[in-house]
């Protein structure tokens, strides 16, 4: 999923200080599943910025809605009739879904209530960690099912590098070695011969280097 | 021949060879650089110029190498992986080739969150391995890593680097084949305190035939005091140093600490002589170059071969 975190409410108000009528709107897929933006999310946010105008003794008006999902053209026509009434969207839904929102009503502000931080799944209960960097090429067939370029604080391909220590990388205690995990696997998988294979220079273009990216499937035209 | 490095000729004639380091200034001050630089003149048979190293800006490798070349010095260009895409990469080594540097260290880098700037983007557009093949594709194929031909081939004595003491131990000696296989001519390791670790791990890469197939010189740091003999022990990622080696050198009253730290290395030195395997040593005396000479002259050292 992608996730993300509620920026400080301290910048969300900032944010919101021009308005007096906005939509907090979230989004029920991905951020409601880490917890970010979902509709328990939305009604958290709208009661703290219901009291934090109040205290700033300029009360502003704020409705909830939360959409099935944000980044979808069809569940984003829903607002066309009613939109208008407010001075501002705030989006909680990751950074799709409040693109999603600016093309589609060009004259209303949309202002984000989350940072959209990474492509990742849950680890325990209140943990996720970063699993994919969407680079466009998979190699986990090579490796073990643990991804170097998403997992590799160096994305080396070729690894590990000389700081792995203790099954960790060299930058933190709290970061796995991802070379580690992935020889783990391999031995596991009884395919350590793998390893001996080099690997060769990655062609970034199908990452974000190639530019901004889309998919067009021409069998799905309308 | 490959190329025209002193570290390649005295590797070939079979001689130990001995190779210094020196890091570039934290300026645009190329008087420290003489300065330190004068201490390694015929004192060793390469000098490595380190690359922004710990993820920290310094005076570009290239500029400081080739003003050691000009005092006579063989500069051992070193470059990491984290600062360059492979444009940036092959344009320099084509730069570097073309001034005179004949002999190249390839590296991943350590990471920006060490460094004075860990806001910066981390390239790691190639690893470490592949830049090393790339090296040897652009001499030897005389082509770029794209593919396109060069018209005249930079003639480069490349190396890379190898921890043996990272983990997981058992990946340590598969990844020096690697490192092999992709064209490494030899391997400067990190700093050994622990050799009888370092003595397993050279037997498992005789085994591996791979010390015939690239030289291995072993990297040496003298301890200056206790104190940085316990920082290298327990701040160091991938650093193996025993406690018999942090007490030899803290159990000694603060005035002889650096004193026993050089006696301590020349008998390392003296250990490396006799291991198979182990084609050389690569000093690292940081910030202490002007300890150099009397280092080799005390390990038995001098003269270095005349190239």
């Amino acid at each position: 999923m992608i996730t993300a975190t509620r920026k400080p409410m301290e910048e969300i108000l900032k944010s919101v200080e021009p308005f007096s009528k906005i939509l907090l709107l979230g989004c029920n897929e991905c951020v409601t599943v880490c917890h970010a933006g979902g509709r328990k999310e939305v009604a958290l946010l709208g009661a703290a910025l219901r009291l934090g105008r109040l205290q700033k003794g300029l009360p502003m008006e704020v409705e909830e809605l939360t959409l099935e999902r944000q980044c979808d053209p069809e569940y984003v026509e829903e607002l066309s009739r009613t939109i208008d009434q407010y001075d501002a969207v705030c989006s909680m839904a990751c950074g799709c879904g409040v693109q999603t929102i600016a093309e589609r009503y060009p004259s209303m502000p949309v202002m984000p209530m989350v940072n959209t931080a990474f492509m990742g799944a849950s680890e325990s209960h209140g943990v996720w960690a970063e699993r994919c960097a969407g680079c466009g090429d998979c190699v986990l067939g090579y490796t073990g099912g643990i991804c170097p370029v998403a997992r590799c604080s160096k994305r080396i391909f070729n690894g590990p590098c000389g700081g792995s220590t203790k099954g960790k990388c060299e930058i933190s205690n709290d970061v796995d070695c991802a070379w580690q995990l992935i020889w783990d696997r391999l031995k596991e998988l009884g395919q350590t011969e793998l390893y001996s294979k080099l690997m060769e220079p990655k062609d970034w273009r199908t990452a974000r280097d190639g530019g901004p990216r889309r998919i067009v499937r021409e069998d799905m035209a309308l | 021949m490959k190329s025209d490095s002193n570290l390649e000729k005295v590797l070939a004639g079979g001689h130990f060879a001995v190779t210094g380091e020196l890091g570039p200034p934290r300026g645009a001050n190329l008087e420290a650089v003489k300065e330190k630089a004068a201490h390694l003149v015929n004192m060793v048979d390469a000098v490595n110029v380190t690359d922004n190293q710990t993820a920290v800006v310094r005076m570009a490798s290239w500029a400081v190498s080739l003003t050691i070349k000009e005092m006579g010095l063989e500069p051992n260009y070193q470059m990491v992986c984290r600062d360059r895409n492979r444009l940036a990469m092959q344009s320099d080594i084509l730069g570097a080739a073309a001034l005179g540097i004949n002999t190249m260290l390839c590296l991943s880098g350590d990471h920006p969150s060490f460094g004075d700037h860990p806001q910066a983007a981390n390239v790691h557009d190639i690893d470490s391995i592949q830049q090393l093949a790339m090296i040897k594709g652009m001499r030897d194929d005389g082509r770029f890593l794209g593919g396109d031909e060069i018209d005249t081939p930079p003639r480069m004595f490349v190396g890379a680097a190898a921890n043996p003491f990272g983990d997981p131990f058992e990946l340590r000696v598969l990844r020096l084949g690697k490192k092999v296989a992709a064209g490494a001519d030899f391997i400067q390791t990190q700093c050994i305190y622990n050799l009888e670790r370092f003595a397993e791990y050279m037997r498992q890469a005789h085994d591996m035939g791979l010390t015939e197939k690239t030289k291995v010189l072993a990297g040496v740091t003298p301890l200056k005091s206790g104190g940085m003999a316990k920082y290298m022990a327990k701040r160091v990622p991938g650093m193996d140093v025993p406690d018999d080696v942090v007490k030899r050198i803290a159990s000694q009253p603060k005035e002889k600490q650096a004193e026993e730290g050089i006696k301590l290395l020349c008998e390392q030195i003296e250990q490396l002589k006799e291991m198979p395997g182990v084609a050389g040593i690569h000093l690292m005396a940081i910030e202490w170059e002007h300890k150099v000479p009397e280092i080799v002259e005390r390990a038995g050292l001098l003269p270095r071969p005349k190239a």
